[in-house]
């Protein structure tokens, strides 16, 4: 196998002294590596005959990428968080350097400009930016911890938010851009914003989605690409135009549903027969669940439900609001893009284009997972370290 | 990375407040609600609607192939195969084992192919539209609007699309159709555009690009696999009719089901592609014939082209054999009988350019022999044929071309065949005496036409009997003439025996025939009014003239003249229950002509024996029917019949010989040879019905057929002995 010469790092360095031991989160830690060994099971079979000669093309890719994302997270958990604070400004500026890179430099994929080829990978910025997005509005909203609840830090902190997003939905990448609003929404939930702004912002939300959708395009303005409205239409009626929206989420459901309580293993032909688009990317989902049926998809959407659930205890146990709030908007980004990629591949949402986190086919989705489930790391590791739960004295 | 110290500036730390609690509860609770909707869709759509996907994710993969079945054999009434299905060999080419050049072309071909039936939809949408326009609007489209009209029109053909020549750099595939095209004997260029359009009609199955590649390339291709990369061969049942042109139109043809047949209910749930039979007992017997196909199952991926696993396919079902009531034998000797008694009136001078025979058992209705000349080898039929080829045998204007089957097809009139029939009539109603002497002289006068004996002979005035041995014309005027008087008396006779109404024959077409009569003529009238005021033309060649029935035209009936137009068919079997009346007590069964006996398994075993009931019976005055038979076995026994002759030498003890001749005139063509016989034998009597159209006297050229066909029947020495008798 010509896997790279990146390794992942040894967890446990060689023979070090019991108190330099690092209490990595379990739990979490259990979930992600399943995910990443799904991942990887799913891909084998599901991509195949995608490269003739090649059946290991993708599995051999989306190694590589789970390996340097698994060191970056080991990195960044034992990188103390908090000090991440003070360079807000910088994170920020990177988050909008990066967006505005990609629009100016990027490589157009399929209609879409997401991303930036190097030679070895192709960036795509807006994965990335959600990790750094997460930092920045968290760092934000710390500094400002007195005025939590007054309008004005709502209203900034959407702006900071939406400005960024923008520019992403302009790629166009609408789901990366909905991640980003739901992340500053759910952080501001967190932080503690009077239920008055959310309510308020609820219902802003829901006079714009009014007006994009429906309003604007009778006055004959198209604020969203036209295919941006056959995808969100479609999902609500599935079956009125089989042979372009609506097809790949009718050749989804039918993966999933022939599924079955244990799969069609080698019997598959949806996916490896390629009825299914983009089914190593946002239609992963589907190929697990044809592959491996009720039994499979249930395994997937336990270890998520792990996963999810240590972001929550993560952000009760963190030592300070800046960690409890980057949970909280970790926590929030996994959901979104869970519900939202998997709901799609069984027709209960509209399809956005949003990756499913860690299962996905591609180095920046996977790496970005792997860079916030390390910052999960490190605010459990300090929380541990503060609380003197375990391994009082914790040298660097 | 240096390591980071742990923070020394205390940041403000939040215990868990109850706030915080409960916020951090309500993401929890949502992220509860979001897996449970997530859960109880899977469920849903996996558990409970797991076998509803699984059979659309299989619509989606599996393309059905069918594998033909093979025919099913036609055998004679001993057995002897007529009708064959044979194994041959097409040759294949597998389309993902060929050289990338061709699916090149075949990408560019589909490319603009497609783009050729886009251009097509739009232009006809146009025309359309433009139609509509124009009869929207007022009045008649002016001059400018018809050009317009036509040059949308013209724009809106399917163009055809040819398929691009090989780049000279596809050396490997040019090299491979040149191989190929050498042995089996195609152009590299033809295999090239087969191979084309059939991967971009099918692209998931292989390619034949010939069907019959015959035993040399099989060994061919078979040894020197290794330098025909991607080319198979496929065993393929196809039809063979070793007897040639033998009973070719009872027999049909087979061809690939069309269209228009598809939605017909005999061809329901028939396969496009499947091989049918198209005519005659082919076609009629075809649901037994045809088997059940097999189903090659294909899996395929999303763009239709196949991936590399095997389903298990689905054997076909050979039909089954059809066994019929034929003689191979006497088939055989009556068709060549037939031709001798055409070259032979050919060599007087006669054209004689069609005929027809039928041979039954009087019994029971068996078709022992059937056959129409001219004919045609139904092999023809294996490769497309070419529209003047196609013309050549349908024939064109009123002159029906080897097609058709004129034993049953056939319309005519029967000439002297007819007198035993009318005699039958006149005596059962009472209209004459057997020995009362009518039709002397040789012309009967009535108004102003004249209706006399061939040649103008005068028999004297003759009693029954010896009117039909030598078949007087002016007798049976006289009876026609007396007949009319009482009505339909004679139209009546012959629809009891069987004329003029369908036979019931196995067979998917037969001639209805018309017994003319007042009602008749009444409704012919009517019709041809009504079609010259619809068409605003002085005449439709319904009835030559707008006139009511007359005297003259049941004159001419009684001697089988005038309007009756019957077939060989009909009157064999109005023979036959004159037969089976004459031997059963005057009960006569009039049965159904049929062909098929039983059908068979396609290993031999019976598997059920066709039955045709007969018709009905009638009866009838069992001493009138006496006289009758006697006359006509003396035309065919006595010296002086018509027939004698041609019966010269015949056992006349042994096996009786009710012979009738028959001369139908058509102006100003040369006249129509008929002959009629029915052979008693206590086994296996024989009702022949012979015609010959432009034959010329029925004694000259249609009797010495049937005393060849009687002589093969009975295994007697075959010989062929025209007679002389000049009588219609």
């Amino acid at each position: 196998m010509p896997l790279s010469p990146i390794k992942p790092p040894d967890e446990t360095p060689v023979a070090p002294p019991r108190a330099l031991r690092l209490p990595f989160d379990p739990l979490l830690t259990v979930a992600v590596v399943g995910l990443a060994i799904c991942s990887l099971v799913t891909l084998g079979a599901a991509t195949k005959n995608l490269v003739p000669g090649h059946p290991r093309y993708y599995v051999d890719r989306q190694a590589i990428y789970l390996t340097v994302g698994f060191a970056f997270m080991v990195v960044l958990s034992r990188v103390d968080y908090s000090q991440m604070r003070k360079l807000k400004n910088v994170i920020y500026a990177a988050l909008m350097f990066s967006i505005l890179a990609v629009l100016g430099l990027g490589h157009a994929a399929r209609g879409s400009t997401r991303a930036i080829n190097f030679p070895l990978f192709s960036f795509q910025a807006s994965e990335l930016g959600k990790v750094l997005l997460i930092l920045a509005l968290a760092a934000f909203m710390v500094e400002r911890s007195r005025h939590l609840r007054e309008r004005d830090t709502t209203i900034r902190v959407m702006i900071a938010a939406l400005v960024p997003a923008m520019f992403v939905i302009a790629q166009p990448d609408l789901g990366s851009g909905l991640v980003y609003m739901v992340v500053a929404y759910t952080l501001l939930f967190a932080a503690g914003t009077p239920w008055r702004h959310l309510a308020a912002l609820a219902a802003l939300v829901a006079v714009a989605a009014g007006f994009v959708l429906v309003a604007a395009p009778a006055a004959g303005v198209n604020v969203l690409k036209p295919y941006q409205v056959a995808r969100l239409t479609a999902f609500l009626h599935p079956s009125s135009n089989p042979l372009t929206e609506g097809y790949q989420q009718q050749e989804s459901k039918i993966a999933i549903g022939a599924g079955g309580k244990t799969g069609r293993g080698a019997n598959a032909s949806q996916i490896p027969n390629g009825f299914v688009p983009e089914s190593r990317t946002d239609f992963v989902f589907a190929a697990a669940g044809e592959q491996y049926g009720f039994a499979g998809a249930g395994l997937l959407l336990l270890l998520y439900a792990l996963l999810i659930s240590r972001a929550l205890r993560v952000l009760v146990m963190s030592k300070d609001l800046f960690g409890s709030l980057i949970a909280a908007g970790v926590a929030a980004m996994l959901m979104f893009q869970v519900f939202v990629n998997v709901g799609m591949t069984i027709g209960i949402m509209p399809i956005t284009g949003v990756t499913l986190p860690l299962m996905s086919y591609g180095g920046s989705s996977v790496i970005a997972t792997l860079l916030a489930v390390g910052l999960l790391q490190s605010i459990y590791v300090q929380a541990r370290a503060s609380a003197g739960l375990k391994g009082r004295v914790l040298r660097y | 990375m240096s390591a980071i110290e742990r923070a020394r500036t205390p940041d403000p730390r939040i215990p868990v407040s109850p706030q915080l609690a409960l916020r951090v509860a309500i993401i929890g609770g949502m992220a509860m609600v979001m897996f449970s909707v997530i859960f109880f869709r899977l469920w849903y759509l996996q558990v409970l609607s797991g076998e509803k996907y699984v059979q659309q994710a299989d619509a989606n993969r599996v393309r059905d192939l069918p594998i033909a079945a093979p025919r099913g054999q036609i055998l004679d009434r001993q057995g002897r195969s007529i009708v064959a299905s044979v194994t041959t060999n097409a040759v294949q080419v597998i389309p993902s084992l060929l050289p990338a050049a061709v699916a090149e072309q075949v990408a560019a071909y589909r490319k603009r192919l497609y783009g050729a039936e886009a251009g097509f939809r739009v232009a006809q949408e146009k025309l359309q539209r433009y139609e509509s326009e124009i009869k929207s609007g007022a009045g008649h489209a002016d001059l400018a609007q018809r050009r317009e009209l036509r040059r949308l029109q013209s724009a809106a053909q399917l163009p055809s699309v040819s398929v691009s020549p090989l780049p000279a750099s596809a050396v490997a595939a040019r090299r491979l159709f040149g191989r190929l095209g050498a042995v089996i004997k195609l152009s590299p260029r033809t295999i090239d555009e087969r191979v084309v359009q059939g991967m971009t009609a099918v692209p998931y199955a292989n390619v034949t690009v010939k069907t019959d590649a015959g035993l040399g390339p099989r060994t061919v291709l078979g040894e020197r696999q290794s330098e025909f990369p991607g080319v198979t061969q496929q065993p393929v049942s196809i039809r063979e009719y070793p007897f040639g042109d033998m009973a070719a139109q009872v027999l049909g043809h087979v061809d690939q089901v069309s269209p228009p047949e598809l939605r017909l209910r005999a061809f329901h749930g028939v396969r496009q592609g499947t091989v049918v039979g198209q005519e005659g007992l082919e076609y009629y017997y075809d649901g037994y014939l045809r088997g059940v196909p097999g189903v090659q199952r294909i899996e395929v991926n999303a763009e239709g082209y196949p991936v590399p696993r095997v389903l298990a396919p689905t054997a076909p079902t050979a039909g089954r054999s059809l066994k019929l009531t034929l003689d191979l034998g006497l088939q055989r000797e009556s068709e060549k009988a037939l031709l001798q008694g055409i070259e032979n009136a050919r060599a007087s001078g006669k054209p004689a350019d069609a005929g027809a025979f039928v041979a039954l058992d009087p019994l029971n209705g068996e078709v022992l022999a059937i056959g129409s000349y001219p004919t045609f080898d139904p092999n023809r039929f294996a490769k497309p044929l070419t529209p003047a080829e196609y013309k050549e045998l349908v024939g064109s204007g009123s002159a029906s071309g080897p097609l058709t089957d004129r034993a049953v097809n056939g319309a005519y009139p029967t000439g002297s065949t007819f007198k035993p029939i009318t005699a039958m009539a006149a005596l059962e109603a009472g209209v004459i005496t057997p020995s009362e002497g009518l039709g002397a002289g040789s012309c009967i006068s009535v108004s102003i036409e004249q209706f006399c004996n061939a040649g103008h002979v005068d028999f004297g005035a003759v009693g029954l009997v010896e009117a039909l041995k030598v078949s007087s014309d002016t007798y049976f005027f006289e009876v026609g003439k007396r007949a009319n008087a009482r009505g339909a008396l004679i139209q009546e006779m012959a629809r009891r025996l069987g004329i003029g109404s369908t036979t019931g024959i196995d067979l998917p077409s037969e001639f209805t025939g018309v017994v003319p009569d007042s009602r008749w003529r009444k409704q012919q009238n009517a019709e041809e009014l009504r079609c010259r005021q619809r068409r605003h033309v002085s005449s439709c060649g319904i009835v030559s003239e707008v006139r009511p029935w007359t005297v003259g035209d049941n004159m001419h009936l009684a001697v089988g003249q005038g309007d009756l137009l019957t077939s060989p068919l009909q009157l064999a079997v109005a023979y036959s229950t004159l037969a089976n009346a004459y031997v059963d007590g005057g009960v006569g069964t009039v049965v159904t002509p049929h062909l098929g006996r039983e059908i068979d398994e396609a290993n031999g075993g019976l598997l059920q024996s066709l039955s045709f009931p007969p018709r009905r019976r009638v009866h009838l005055n069992y001493s009138d029917l006496g006289l009758v038979m006697e006359g006509i076995h003396e035309a065919a026994s006595q010296p002086g019949g018509t027939s004698a002759a041609v019966w010269a030498g015949w056992d006349q003890a042994q096996h009786p010989v009710y012979g009738k001749t028959g001369t139908a005139q058509h102006e100003p063509l040369e006249d129509q040879s008929w002959y009629m016989a029915y052979i008693a034998d206590p086994k296996r009597p024989i009702v022949i019905a012979v015609t010959v159209e432009q034959g010329g006297f029925g004694a000259e050229t249609a009797a010495p057929i049937v005393r060849l066909m009687a002589s093969q029947w009975f295994g007697k020495p075959l010989k062929f002995i025209g007679g002389s008798s000049k009588t219609f």
